[in-house]
This record gives C-alpha cells, structure tokens and sequence, in this order.
C-alpha cells in the first residue's frame, strides 16, 4: 500500500510559552492510497485540531509548533504541506485535499445558491471551463450524492440538515481530489440520514478511489465503515490498528473502554461499561501515561512514564498496528502482552 | 410580494397615525403665534391689531377639531400645506422645496461617504485585527464621543477663522444666483465642504467599529472556514463569504439613518447657517410658526418610513433568509 499523506512527528499547540496547551504531541500517522483512515477519541483529544493542523486551516492562537506533513500526490515527489507558499497552499486546498466539516448547518455561505458556491470553487482552481461546463459539473455532482439537480439554485435554508451536508459532499467532490477528510460529518444527523450518508460516501469512494480520513467520537461507525482505526487520548495517538484488529482485540485499555462505551450492533449482547471519570483537562495534563488516572489497570510505570508508541504484530502480518501502553511491555509490567488486563 | 404587501399596508397606517399626531401636536402646545407676538410688543398692541392679526394668521374662523381635522387632509392631499408665518405669505410647500434640496445633498452625500468608507475600513480592519488598522478606531471614536457643535465651531475657529481656508457659514457665495452652472455649483461644493468633513469625521466611528466587530464575529463562522479550505483567494473570502454577511446589520442601520438626515440636520446647519431644512425649521420652532414646524415634521416622519421601507426591501434582496418560499 503507497501512502498519500504521512503525518510525521506533529505538534500543536495553542497560545506560546508557558501557559501553552499542547493540543497535539508528536503524533505520527499515514493514510495509504484508497483507505479509510478512522481516527476515534472523546472531545478534546485533539483529533480536529489534527485535522485542521494538516490543512493548514488552524485559527489562531493555534500554533504548529514542529512536525512534517507530506502529500504524495500522483506521479510527483512527495512535498510537504507545512512548507507550502500561500500561493502552493491554495492550489493543494480542494484539489487534493477536501474536507467535509462537522456543521452541517453552517458549513454553506447563508447568502450564496449552491450553485454560486460550487462555481467559486471552479473559478478558483479551473477558470478555464466555460459556463456551460460549470455548470454541467455541478448537476452531475448533486446527482452523485443523489439530489436532483433542480435544487443548485436553492439556498442553504431551503434544504434539509441532511440535503446540507450531501451538498457539502459534493462540494467537497468537485476537483476530484485524492483525499477527503471528514471531521464528524454527521454528527448534527439524525441516526438513519448518519447511516445513508456515510454508506453513500463509501459507495461513492468504491467509485472514485479517493482515501478518505473519518474523524468521529463513534467508535461504532469507525468499526463498521474503516479499514483502519487510530484512537486518540490527549492529543496522542495510544493505538493505530486494523478495524477488525481493534474490534476484537485492542490493546490499549482506553481503546477497550471506547469499545464498551457503545453497543454492538451486530453479534452478541454485551454489557456497557464506558469509561470512569472525564477527558483531561489539556492545561494540565496528568504526569506519564495521561490515561492513567482513569485507567482500570494503571501501575507505577504508568504515572512515571509516557509510553511510547510501539508496533505490534496484527493478524495477518498487519504491519502498522501499535499501541503506546506499558502494559504491552512486559519487562516493567510483569504481564504478558497483547491484551492483558 | 405578499410580504411586501403586508409591509406597505403597515407603513400606511403609520403614516396616518404620525400625520394625525403631526395634526395634534401643535394645537395641542399653549399659546399661538398672535400669543407670541402680543408678547412680544409688550401688549401694546391694540384689539382691534390682535383681531386684525387674527385673520391675517387664518386663526379667526371657529371650527371644530374634526372640521379643521378633515380640512387638513383635505390640504394635505393637494400638497398645501399652508401659510408659514415667518417667511408670510410663502407657502410651507415652497419654504421646504427650497431647502430640503440642501440638506439633502449635503446630508445624503456625507452619510454616503460615511457609511462607504466606515464600512470598508471596519471589513479591513475585523478581517486582519491586530494590524495598524486597529488604531484608527481610539481617534475615531474619540471624534465621535466630542458633541458634534463642538467639533463644528472647533473647525470653524481653526479652518475658517484662523486659517481661512473655507468659509465659515452658508451654502454658496453670498451674491450668486442660484442655477445649474458651474460657477454656483463649484461655490455650493467649496462652502460644503467643511460641514460634510465634521459630519463624517463624527459619523464613522459607528460604522467602522460595527462592521469590525461583526467581521470578527462572521470570521470564525463554519462556512468562512470552508471557504479558505476550498482555497479561495482571499479577497473572495474575505468580500463573499465574510463581508457579504458581516455587512447585513449594517445596511439597516444605514437605511434607518438615511431616514434621519432630514431630522438630524438641524445641529449641522445651526452651527454652519447653512440653507437647509433643520435651520428652517429651528426658525419656525423660534417663532411659533405651526405651519411649517407641521410641514416638516410630516417630511420628517415620511422620511424615516420610506427609509425603513428601503431597508425592508434591500433586506430581502441581500439576505435570502428573510424571503418567503
């Protein structure tokens, strides 16, 4: 599998100096060419600041504070995005990296038709085409996400949460692009439009081959509709495996405790358990491993030490599972391994 | 449509509501203008004077509120508006089309001006806060937070007075025929200028720090976020996306003060004499002159309707949302 954007060593922190909140540390992830990169964690743990950092798209007092993000784009050297001129940066938004937000509601401009703001996006990047094929374009788009194409003259308010957020799909589809981020794109949905929508998206990825990175706090829907799930806890990524993997045998024990925390909707009743007490708070973050106060099986290496994220082998000779746990390290743990609670 | 229908038929009935008020209001004031002059002579004025003024006036003749009332709509309905008793025997009608052309060129231009610019400088300043931008507004504000005759005879102590470089009161050299030429047209400019700079140099704060404040807000809206992420240039973020939205409380506002040029002239022109309807009307106020404080209070009050029924209407044609399906 060849990689299309590697994040390597990336940290954000927001506001300077000493009263600085490191949003994001040193977090290393890669999303190979046509998967589905699930990236799970509660609120705060910094998976849309990740999204945002990798963009570019980071509202002040958001910093980046070190790390590279490289875009493999087809046939041309890898570049990194970080580095990028305002001129590059806007050439590589959209078209090779779309992002579905997670307001459905706000996401459109109140004032403008959809059609005003499909064509802002070819004037931009295609202002070659003609009227003609602009506005062809933006017919075919809106079939894709299955409205009817009469409705490119409407007005956000005139459309259902549900047709808003298939708007922005097809917005977000317009140039074609090799990535598409989605930061809880259904997370203002009821559960059945969740459901259609994001089964559409996958159809529509079986279709065009984009590698779509899905940001949600449903863990539930990550096992279900990605290849692959990174699980985030103050602002690190604790474990990195395949869905199946991470569903049947996380290692990590707050992977365990997302897993408890929603019901299965296939398989066998089981009992939830969720997880004891609350998110950090990012100004002070607990010493060593910062899931440690909440953690069931916590011991004394956890409160000294950060673990680090070390690979681990996955069924079928997965090679990118990991986890950043001690109890996955037997020398300090006296426990053997994957799976030990 | 029908919405707008239903606005028209409101502003109607508070039309008619404010011209009956308009009919009320001074008869309803102690004393008349015949009161005024008798004390104004000391009462050495004979009866047979007082009854002879009277009738000059057209107070003698007896009738019932309501006569006068249905008389006055009546009038009104033929633009006659009546007598002014401080320019006697001008009509109101022509006292008020002689100087509302004044006011409202003076008035009309500078809140203009002050919106355009005010406006611009609040989307520049809210789009990139922080920058030297932002220092504008502590010396704009602190024009708009000194009383505007201050600000008015400061500027013609220190440009018309001590400097001489305008003129410190009218509307066109004295000894100039009014018409469309360009000799009176070039003086009207020259004598406006001063009043129009204090005008706006007090107005634009408000304009500036709205636009400002509501670019900050509509900055860190999903769909400007968007924007920037489809890598839009950024002009068109910054003008379709933000100032598109941020702008939309401000032209109500700027429709409502149009509606207030003509009531809000008065200080301007007291401070400049200039030949426009708030000094006429400070006259008529002065003198008890009912007629034409009555001619133009209704344009007054016309004014601010027809300004909030502009507003309506640019509303609905700049924001979608308030467009019935």
């Amino acid at each position: 599998m060849t990689p299309v954007l590697e994040i390597r060593d990336l940290s954000v922190d927001y506001g300077q100096g000493a009263g600085a909140v490191h949003a994001v540390s040193s977090v290393n992830l890669v999303l190979n060419r046509g998967e589905v990169l699930g990236l799970a964690g509660e609120s705060g743990s910094g998976k849309s600041t990740l999204a945002y950092a990798m963009t570019r798209l980071l509202p002040p007092p958001g910093l980046i504070t070190g790390g590279e993000v490289l875009h493999h784009g087809r046939d041309k050297e890898p570049v990194d995005v970080l580095g990028l001129t305002a001129r590059q940066l806007r050439s590589f938004r959209w078209n090779d990296i779309a992002i579905v937000f997670q307001g459905a509601m706000n996401s459109l401009n109140p004032v403008s038709t959809v059609a005003s703001q499909l064509d802002d996006i070819y004037r931009a990047h295609r202002p070659e085409m003609s009227r003609g094929q602009r506005s062809k374009r933006s017919a075919e788009l809106l079939r894709l996400v299955g409205i009817s194409a009469d409705r490119l003259g409407a007005y956000p308010h005139q459309l259902s949460g549900g047709m808003r957020q298939r708007v922005m799909i097809a917005m977000a589809l317009a140039l074609d692009p090799e990535i598409i981020i989605m930061d809880e794109p259904t997370t203002a949905l009821d559960v059945v439009m969740q459901r259609q929508i994001l089964e559409q998206m996958m159809r529509l990825r079986e279709e065009l081959g984009f590698s779509v990175l899905f940001i949600t706090h449903d863990i539930s829907l990550l096992v279900e509709f990605s290849d692959r799930i990174a699980i985030m806890y103050a602002g690190r990524i604790v474990e990195q495996a395949a869905s199946e993997d991470m569903y049947r045998s996380s290692a990590h024990p707050y992977s365990k405790g997302l897993l408890g925390s929603f019901p299965a909707l296939h398989g066998p009743r089981r009992p939830l358990t969720g997880i004891p007490g609350s998110p950090p708070d990012m100004r002070t973050v607990p010493s060593g491993c910062p899931f440690h106060p909440r953690c069931p099986s916590a011991f004394d290496a956890c409160e000294r030490e950060i673990p680090v994220l070390e690979k681990l082998s996955g069924t079928n000779g997965d090679s990118s599972r990991s986890v950043a746990c001690w109890l996955n390290t037997p020398s300090l743990s006296g426990h053997p391994g994957v799976g030990a609670t | 449509m029908r919405f707008l229908l239903r606005r028209a038929l409101f502003y109607l009935v508070t039309a008619w509501a404010a011209i009956t008020i308009n009919f009320l209001l001074p008869r309803m004031l102690p004393g008349d203008p015949v009161q005024a002059m008798i004390a104004r002579f000391q009462g050495r004025l004979s009866t047979d004077a007082i009854a002879s003024l009277y009738v000059l006036f057209g107070l003698d003749t007896q009738t019932s509120m309501f006569s006068q009332y249905v008389t006055y709509w009546g009038n009104l309905f033929k633009g006659d508006l009546g007598l002014s008793f401080t320019y006697f025997p001008t009509p109101v009608s022509e006292v008020i089309s002689q100087s509302l052309p004044w006011t409202l060129s003076l008035m009309g231009v500078t809140t203009v001006i002050s919106f355009v610019l005010g406006t611009m400088i609040g989307v520049y300043a809210g789009w990139r806060r922080g920058s030297w931008i932002d220092s504008l507004l502590p010396i704009a504000t602190f024009f708009s937070a000194i009383p505007y005759f201050w600000l008015g005879l400061i500027a013609i102590s220190v440009f018309a007075v001590t400097w001489g470089a305008f003129p410190a009161a009218g509307g066109y050299e004295p000894g100039l025929i009014p018409g469309f030429d360009w000799e009176f047209i070039s003086s009207a400019l020259y004598y406006a200028v001063l009043p129009a700079l204090t005008v706006i140099i007090s107005s634009i704060a408000g304009w500036i720090l709205g636009m400002r404040n509501m670019m900050v807000t509509v900055s860190s809206e999903d769909y400007v976020t968007v924007a920037h992420a489809k890598g839009l240039p950024e002009r068109r973020v910054m003008l379709g996306y933000a100032a598109r939205n941020a702008v939309l409380p401000s032209i109500s506002g700027f429709a409502l003060s149009l509606g207030f040029i003509v009531g809000g002239t008065l200080l301007v022109e007291m401070v400049f004499s200039y030949p426009g309807i708030g000094y006429v009307l400070f006259t008529g106020v002065n003198a008890k002159d009912y007629p034409l404080m009555q001619g133009i209070f209704l344009i007054i009050t016309l004014a601010v309707l027809l300004a909030n029924l502009i507003a309506d209407v640019v509303y609905l044609l700049l924001d979608p949302r308030t467009r019935k399906a």
